[in-house]
């Protein structure tokens, strides 16, 4: 039984982890599973992980949840190149620094407009403008942090080669990107950066990653992208709940 | 140049590094940063760590923030025991999964607890809300359940059969309401047995050295020696707790 990756592209953290595999043709069976169709809430996945969350790596009988742990997990049982994750103890600290800030500055802000633009308007779930302003601030102070401190002068986030932590940015900030936030617009040195990673996956991989999360604000717009089954309501009014 | 480490006690990721550094007889100048005096904001620390969070590290040129980040490089800078953060590749992802997932599991909601219970009613001089509390309590209940009755069901540590980073960074964050008067062990046996356990293996002495600052009543003349920060700390507090 070969490795298995419980993915939705939807989701910024499984989009790293499917890149990460595909750039670096690590053999894997995509189980794909839909969060808007309900199935972190079925049986089944329950069996997967308890906690119900995406992305998790199933290898023979060893599951692993945490996209930052499954991709060191990935980088280091493949022996990927050393820049996604530099042997070097200077050179790993930085992604760890950044992985680090990520887990609580970006993750859970990048992925609010989502919520907020597509899926709160779905179900009628009402979400206080507030809210909406707070989480722009929010990823102003984040963009500026990620460019002063993280990139500065340097071609990517933690150094002169493309790392993880590349990776896992870069996921999240497509995600607001999708749904027509221009993030990028007045940050030069920023959209550089996006530039050079996009340019690092190359198209086609960039296409097939991305496609869904790419259509959904067309699908919402021209009323084509499936409303969520009810079983998923309530884990959607949690998510949203959630918003600061 | 030896080793510097920016730490404020209070903090629990500072209470980790400080407790990892001494147990493995790391040398280090302890540089403390009073996080209620604002000195996190100041230009000088800014210059170490511009994020303006603690902890931080200065090892010669080489500046470094973010506690995983730094107990991760001490581990292997100074080749801590292999138990810390193991080489077998299926147990030290354990340990990587428990530290990414402890960023909004544990950290977030434990802190929230510690800050309605403290911070806000020492700055503010109102007493603790009880309804607030209870809802923040609320909030780090499934991630106890889970490590109660899930983690801890199948093995004695977090991560693998021995003590680790996890157990370090876990134990600190518990022990930040623990510190201040919330029991939050009281419902989870296996939960207060590894707590015990943790101690045990740190050593007694160690972890009250480190939890001293968090564990004594704060001093009442802090709120009124800045009135105007400790009114801009409430306005902060009151709106990440709302």
């Amino acid at each position: 039984m070969g490795l298995e990756l419980y993915l939705d592209l939807l989701s910024q953290p499984c989009r790293a982890v499917y890149i990460f595999a595909k750039k670096n043709g690590i053999p894997f069976k995509l189980c794909t599973t839909e969060v808007f169709k309900g199935q972190l809430q079925s049986k089944e996945f329950f069996q997967i992980n308890m906690l119900r969350k995406i992305p998790v790596l199933k290898d023979g009988d060893f599951i692993l949840t945490e996209s930052s742990a499954i991709l060191i997990y990935l980088s280091s049982k493949y022996q990927t190149a050393d820049h996604w994750y530099p042997a070097d103890l200077q050179a790993r600290a930085r992604v760890h620094e950044y992985l680090g800030w990520h887990a609580d500055c970006i993750r859970g802000t990048f992925g609010v407009p989502l919520w907020t633009q597509v899926i709160a308007p779905l179900t009628g779930a009402h979400v206080p403008e507030e809210k909406v302003e707070r989480n722009k601030t929010a990823m102003d102070r984040a963009l500026q942090q990620l460019e002063d401190k993280f990139l500065g002068d340097q071609a990517f986030l933690t150094g002169q080669q493309m790392s993880l932590a590349d990776l896992m940015a870069f996921e999240e900030l497509m995600q607001p990107v999708a749904v027509g936030y221009d993030l990028f617009e007045g940050r030069p040195k920023l959209a550089a950066w996006r530039e050079r990673v996009e340019a690092f996956l190359g198209s086609d991989l960039f296409q097939e990653t991305h496609g869904p999360i790419l259509n959904i604000l067309e699908q919402a717009v021209n009323k084509k992208f499936p409303k969520p089954s009810p079983e998923v309501y309530p884990y959607i009014l949690l998510r949203i709940s959630r918003i600061p | 140049m030896p080793l510097e480490l920016f730490l404020d006690l209070y903090s629990p990721p500072c209470r980790a590094i400080y407790i990892f550094a001494r147990k493995n007889g790391i040398p280090f100048e302890l540089r403390p940063v009073e996080l209620g005096r604002g000195e996190h904001l100041k230009p000088e620390f800014l210059k170490v760590n511009p994020l303006g969070k603690v902890p931080a590290l200065k090892d010669g040129d080489f500046l470094l923030a973010e506690s995983v980040a730094i107990l991760l490089y001490l581990n292997r800078k100074y080749q801590a025991a292999a138990h810390w953060y193991p080489t077998e590749l299926q147990a030290r992802a354990r340990v990587d999964e428990y530290l990414a997932w402890q960023h909004t599991a544990i950290q977030l909601p434990a802190t929230n607890v510690y800050l309605c219970k403290s911070l806000l009613p020492h700055f503010s001089g109102q007493p603790v809300d009880p309804v607030r509390l209870d809802r923040l309590l609320g909030k780090l209940k499934p991630a106890l359940r889970h490590l109660d009755q899930e983690v801890l069901a199948t093995k004695p540590f977090l991560a693998t059969e021995q003590l680790s980073l996890a157990d370090l960074m876990a134990f600190t964050e518990l022990m930040q309401p623990t510190a201040v008067g919330c029991d939050i062990f009281q419902d989870w046996p296996r939960l207060a047995a590894w707590r015990a356990r943790v101690e045990a293996a740190l050593g007694p002495e160690l972890v009250q050295d480190a939890h001293r600052l968090v564990l004594q009543p704060r001093d009442p003349r802090d709120a009124q020696r800045d009135p105007k920060l400790a009114q801009e700390l409430v306005q902060r507090l009151l709106e990440r707790l709302s």
